[in-house]
């Protein structure tokens, strides 16, 4: 399957993150197809579109805008989830460095078709650069009349602020976001309500991550039938992949989705030369992990989940031989326990005990016991958090187990740094040599 | 001790559904109907299942944060949380009983809060009363596997002088934080950082200090919060408990004092639903050591210019001659500690044995324009202003009253109302953190004006107050704001709003409906009246009544020009008194004295006989509250000696030759007999509104916590109290050259303390009336409209 370069046709333009970069491709051309619309058929091409979202969780984007209610006499809100913190996950940060204004046009016809006058950019605290770049895009954007009252004589008003987080994972759990941006204590609020009734200042709110935004001006502009000629007929349009990882040549590459991991893997210049992959893992550590039997299965929502995965972010992490599992799945959990916000019982209490448990296991000290134990504790988490950070962290190990059940076996003898020597897992040659 | 279920009385006032709208669900095979938008947890209770919980409380929004009370519900993927899972119609529900979903979900849960947890319940305060000891038993795995390091804190951390904190027992379920928030407005405490280090903290050098933060530890379900008053002093299994109503003020919660070898340890807010709901203020749960500490044991007679004991019978014989000596031309001061039973003992002994109608139970400032209004408006009424009609209210205004000061049950349940959008109003001349609390508007006016901003409301104001349901709350410092209370009766005639007088002491209200106060019989009956006064004569088996006597004033002057030959006084401090120099004055100036008290006081220096009295734990009896709802107790020492002062008045009137009651259910039975009035009442009074002072003014109420003689002996408490500062407006401090401190003067002395800039009508000073450093009282003689001089303070 050929690459199919959409949202990065036009990155390698070092000017695209201007507005007048922007506008010499095209830019800022369905701003203005947009205003012409009804706001309604907007929602109503973006619900026919099929476009999922691209932050994990695959929800129907149109859908998610039409629970808005309209007409309900309280502003409505857009808010864009940039706290792209997901281990793996590179491609949100990117694509607000290469093409800023793509996200504040997606931002302005997104406002405009839910009837939002104030929309926020939430991007995580740790990239100041892509802040000052989204910021910048914000503020050419109202220079050129793009952003303020009466946009291009629409009788459309948007105001975009663009915030920057303070560096918690949880706050890209949406109703986390929403607490920090009204500068409460970033903990996930108890749904429902959901934010699309009850969402920022309690208010009608739509969330949306910054790939799904950056599709909508495409699809404006380009048509619902252009789109479904990309992908599949449940996982229509094309999808960013940032592919990271023991890999000859890392990066960021555009594909339908359906696309396989083998195609993938063979545009990333194959594994490490001399090595063999062992796993992989489709989106982010908070899918469970994938096998090279699984190369050929379609990334779609629906074929990962038949495999037992998800598409979640739709960045592939690979790794070869020289990697432990154990250790692996221990760094994860490490994240998971730190990252914890601490709101409810499983995910505080439950990540420190795994984590405590895995490092036994890296020293070579776990016990047979334990390795049930363990999987119990997962599914003492499992489905029993209060958001979804609890889920994601009962999920590396039982995926490792069901794969490598032998390694944790191994790592009841010897340290796994004993089976698996650092240093060959190392990809840079400076890493090397130290 | 914590709530760990509550009744459906609760639900009913907690869940917003119309009871009409019933849908019908099933949980754990049981079919039932509860109105729709009910939380599985409370339906389960309803039906006698007990849902492990510890962030779940009935009157805390929500939070669904500890995970204790996951439950299977048929449809959903995954277990949910029963304290925020609504009841749909046709909902089947399984808990634990009946559902191994449920079951392993909530095992796995308490294992986890177990995971971290010190489990050192043997030394732990909360032992044997413990929501996590208790749920670990019956929910719980036997053993645990955790074989990891536990993570450890530095403890105990003072989060307020009273408040201590163990972070290794908390298990984060934010029951303190969303108290502090939700309910108190005094989020000072919140969740700091996260994961398992997440903990409760403060901001730096800002304590705990909430009037309402022992209500933290009693809502704690494990040992985390503990309160220093009763740390490591006793086991909840050794305690005797019994049901009581706090003395401290009007609000009249109900209690629950625990004893131990016969004295109280602690004293916890217990659930009513119709009055404090599950919560108390701190001086209500931390005010006690009074009770035992300095009381006056034995009896005394002055012999040779000096008091010695005495032993009863003797002290009787004496007082009884002293008495009867002045029988026709004696007078009675009865304070505000005093509770129905002994005020209506002490007004039938007035006017049966001593022959006199001079009787008063305001030992503070007062007013005859007030005695004229309760008199007319509130003695012997029935409850015109409840706590749930606060709720209901569209408007509230405050006229001369500081709920949180004053009634802080009161203040509770003006919160809540205003989270629900009652509007309220306060005619004061300060914009207290109270009134922003109840997001409240200050209609500012200098003290005395009070009548004239009642006459002048707002358009808006008045047209809130003409709506169904609205309430005027009056305060006892309008007694000193000539017309106010005549202009306050006006408004509610003129309006249809309905007025609420607030006292500030426990016994006022009762005292007022027992006929402690001349011209006025018990059951707000007017001796003016002639049904009236038959109905008492032949209840009290006479055949006259003494005529109308003296009150207020005009007592203490006749006392002290020496026109009285005798007094008795009960529970009374002349520093009270809005002139303490008279009130002194008129005790030293009646020819004899009688008095009835627990510890020794002024009065007890100047008396001719000292009969010591029980205290409320040694006696049972009934409080009218504000609302004028009785809220009778239960005596808590069971072998306390002491006699309550309807049995010494007995006592004494028994040496006079005259049958009296001798105990509470003689009393209980005699009120009983004659009941309310319901025949004509006298006007009310249309006294001319008066105008506040020249030049600077003083403003002052008593804030909750000072020097109050019933809160000594409780150090950690009196820490929490508010600093002693005046306040003013930047514009007032200006004019006068005020900076830091500021010294005010009268022309009685001065008192000099700090400043603290606010929102303050210009030309008013503010004190506090009884703080320390200030008892305004004592070292001005002034009340709210005096005049006063302020001057730069140097150092205060």
């Amino acid at each position: 399957m050929p690459l199919t370069p959409v949202i990065t046709e036009h990155w390698d333009d070092p000017e695209l993150f201007t507005i007048d970069g922007y506008r010499r491709h095209g830019g800022y051309q369905a701003l203005r197809t947009a205003l012409g619309m009804e706001p309604d058929s907007i929602i109503g091409m973006v619900k026919d579109s099929g476009l999922r979202g691209r932050g994990g969780a695959g929800f129907p984007t149109g859908m998610k805008w039409s629970f808005v209610p309209q007409n309900d006499g309280k502003p409505h809100y857009l808010v864009v989830n940039a706290d792209e913190s997901e281990p793996g996950a590179c491609k949100d940060v990117p694509m607000m460095m290469a093409n800023p204004h793509s996200l504040v046009e997606g931002v302005i016809i997104a406002s405009y078709a839910i009837r939002a006058n104030h929309a926020f950019i939430y991007i995580r605290g740790e990239v100041p650069e892509a802040i000052r770049r989204v910021w910048r895009a914000v503020h050419e954007a109202r220079e050129a009349g793009l952003l303020g009252t009466n946009i291009q004589g629409s009788g459309f008003n948007l105001e975009i602020v663009v915030h920057s987080g303070a560096g918690a994972y949880i706050c890209g759990e949406e109703t986390a976001l929403l607490n920090s941006l009204e500068g409460l204590r970033g903990q996930p609020r108890l749904k429902p309500p959901f934010p699309a009734t009850h969402g920022l200042y309690a208010s009608p709110t739509v969330v949306n991550n910054v790939e799904t935004i950056v599709n909508i001006p495409f699809i404006v502009e380009r048509g619902v039938e252009w789109f479904r000629k990309f992908g599949t007929e449940k996982s229509p349009g094309f999808k960013v992949f940032a592919v990271s990882g023991h890999v000859n040549n890392p990066g960021i590459f555009e594909a339908p989705l359906g696309i396989t991991m083998r195609e993938l893997l063979d545009y990333a210049g194959g594994i490490r030369t001399g090595h063999q992959l062992k796993f992989w893992l489709p989106g982010g550590s908070s899918v469970p992990m994938l096998t090279p039997d699984h190369l050929d299965t379609p990334l779609t929502y629906e074929d990962m989940a038949a495999a037992g995965t998800m598409l979640g972010t739709g960045t592939p992490m690979l790794f070869d031989e020289t990697v432990s599992v154990v250790k692996a799945v221990t760094r994860w959990l490490e994240f998971y326990k730190h990252e914890s916000c601490g709101k409810c019982t499983p995910c505080r209490e439950g990540t420190y005990w795994i984590t405590g448990v895995l490092k036994k296991f890296e020293h070579g000290e776990g016990t047979a016991a334990e390795v049930d134990t363990l999987q119990n504790l997962c599914g003492q988490i499992m489905g029993r958090s209060f958001c979804a950070l609890g889920d994601a962290a009962a999920t590396p190990y039982p995926s490792a187990l069901k794969y490598f059940r032998e390694e944790f076996e191994a790592a009841q003898r010897t340290s796994v740094d004993a089976q698996y020597p650092p240093e060959a897992a190392y990809v840079f040659s400076g890493a090397m040599a130290r | 001790m914590t709530v760990t279920s509550n009744s459906g009385a609760h639900t009913a006032g907690t869940d917003v559904a119309p009871v009409t709208d019933l849908i019908t669900v099933t949980i754990d095979d049981v079919t039932i109907q509860v109105p729709k938008g009910t939380l599985v947890i409370r339906a389960a209770e309803q039906l006698g299942i007990e849902v492990p919980r510890f962030c779940d409380h009935p009157l805390l929004d929500p939070v669904a944060a500890c995970r204790a009370c996951l439950i299977e519900v048929e449809g959903m993927p995954k277990p949910q949380p029963a304290c925020a899972q609504t009841l749909n119609d046709g909902m089947v529900v399984r808990t634990q009983q009946s559902s191994d979903v449920a079951r392993l979900a909530q095992e796995g849960v308490m294992e986890f809060l177990l995971l971290n947890h010190p489990l050192d319940c043997p030394v732990c305060d909360k032992g044997g009363e413990c929501p996590l000891q208790n749920q670990a038993m019956s929910i719980g795995r036997p053993e645990s596997r955790f074989e990891g390091d536990k993570r450890t804190f530095d403890k105990p951390v003072s989060i307020s002088a009273q408040v201590l904190l163990d972070r290794e027992r908390c298990v984060s379920c934010a029951r303190c934080t969303r108290f502090a928030e939700q309910i108190a407005g005094d989020p000072f405490i919140e969740l700091l950082e996260r994961g398992a280090h997440q903990i409760v903290g403060t901001a730096p050098d800002v304590p705990f200090d909430s009037y309402f933060s022992g209500n933290t530890v009693q809502i704690c379900p494990v040992g985390a919060l503990t309160s220093a008053s009763y740390r490591f002093k006793s086991r909840p299994f050794d305690l005797v408990s019994t049901p009581t109503t706090c003395e401290h003020c009007a609000s009249g919660c109900s209690m629950r004092t625990d004893y131990r070898r016969g004295v109280v340890t602690r004293r916890l807010a217990w659930e009513n639903a119709d009055v404090n709901e599950d919560w108390n203020c701190d001086k209500g749960r931390f005010a006690f050591p009074y009770l035992t500490e300095g009381r006056l044991t034995t009896p005394l007679v002055r012999e040779n210019g000096e008091l010695r004991p005495a032993s009863w019978p003797e002290a009787l014989t004496v007082a009884a001659r002293g008495l009867a000596a002045a029988r026709g031309n004696a007078g009675v001061l009865v304070g505000g500690r005093v509770t129905m039973e002994d005020a209506y003992a002490y007004a039938r002994f007035a006017r049966v044995v001593l022959g006199t109608d001079s009787i008063d139970f305001r030992s503070r400032l007062n007013s005859d324009e007030e005695a004229q209004f309760l008199a007319a408006s509130v003695a012997g009424t029935p409850v015109s202003v409840s706590y749930d009609n606060l709720e209901s209210a569209p408007i509230v205004l405050l006229v001369g009253f500081e709920p949180e000061d004053e009634s802080p049950i009161v203040f509770l349940r003006l919160r809540k109302a205003s989270r629900r959008g009652t509007r309220v109003v306060s005619i004061s001349s300060v914009a207290t953190v109270g009134l922003t609390k109840v997001n409240g508007r200050l209609l500012g006016t200098r003290p005395g004006d009070e009548a004239r901003a009642l006459t002048s409301l707002p358009e808006d104001v008045r047209s809130l107050l003409s709506q169904p349901g609205a309430v005027i709350m009056v305060g006892e410092r309008l007694a000193g704001a000539a017309g106010a209370l005549s202009a306050a009766v006006q408004v509610a005639q003129s309006t249809g709003a309905r007025l609420a007088w607030v006292p500030r002491r426990a016994g006022e209200r009762g005292a007022l409906d027992a006929g402690a106060l001349a011209g006025l019989l018990p059951g707000g009956r007017p001796l003016e009246d002639e049904t009236a006064k038959a109905q008492v004569m032949a209840l009290w088996g006479v055949d006259a009544l003494p005529a109308k006597g003296m009150s207020g004033d005009a007592l203490m002057s006749a006392a002290a020009n020496g026109h009285v030959d005798a007094l008795v006084v009960a529970g009374v401090d002349p520093d009270d008194y809005a002139n303490p120099q008279a009130a002194r004055a008129a005790i030293y100036g009646a020819g004899f004295v009688v008095s009835l008290e627990n510890h020794h006081s002024m009065v007890t220096e100047a008396a001719d006989v000292v009969l010591p009295v029980a205290v409320v734990t040694e006696k049972s009896g009934t409080f009218l509250n504000w609302e004028g709802r009785p809220r009778p107790f239960a005596q808590v020492l069971r072998d306390a000696l002491m006699m309550s002062d309807v049995r010494v008045l007995g006592m004494l009137s028994d040496e006079l030759g005259v049958q009296a009651p001798m105990d509470v259910a003689d009393v209980r039975r005699e009120l009983g007999t004659l009941g309310p009035w319901s025949g004509a009442r006298n006007a009310a009074p249309t006294v001319a509104a008066s105008a506040s002072g020249e030049g600077v003014v003083l403003a002052t109420w008593r804030q909750l916590l000072d020097d109050g003689v019933m809160q000594q002996g409780e150090p950690h408490l009196a820490a929490t109290a508010r600093p002693t500062v005046a306040r003013m407006s930047a514009a007032t401090a200006s004019t006068a050259g005020v900076t830091d401190s500021v010294r005010v003067h009268s022309a009685h002395g001065s008192i000099t303390v700090s400043v603290e800039i606010g929102d303050v009508v210009d030309g008013v000073v503010w004190l506090p009336q009884l703080s320390p450093d200030c008892h305004v009282a004592r070292d001005l003689s002034a009340t709210a409209g005096t005049s006063v001089v302020i001057t730069a303070g140097g150092a205060a």
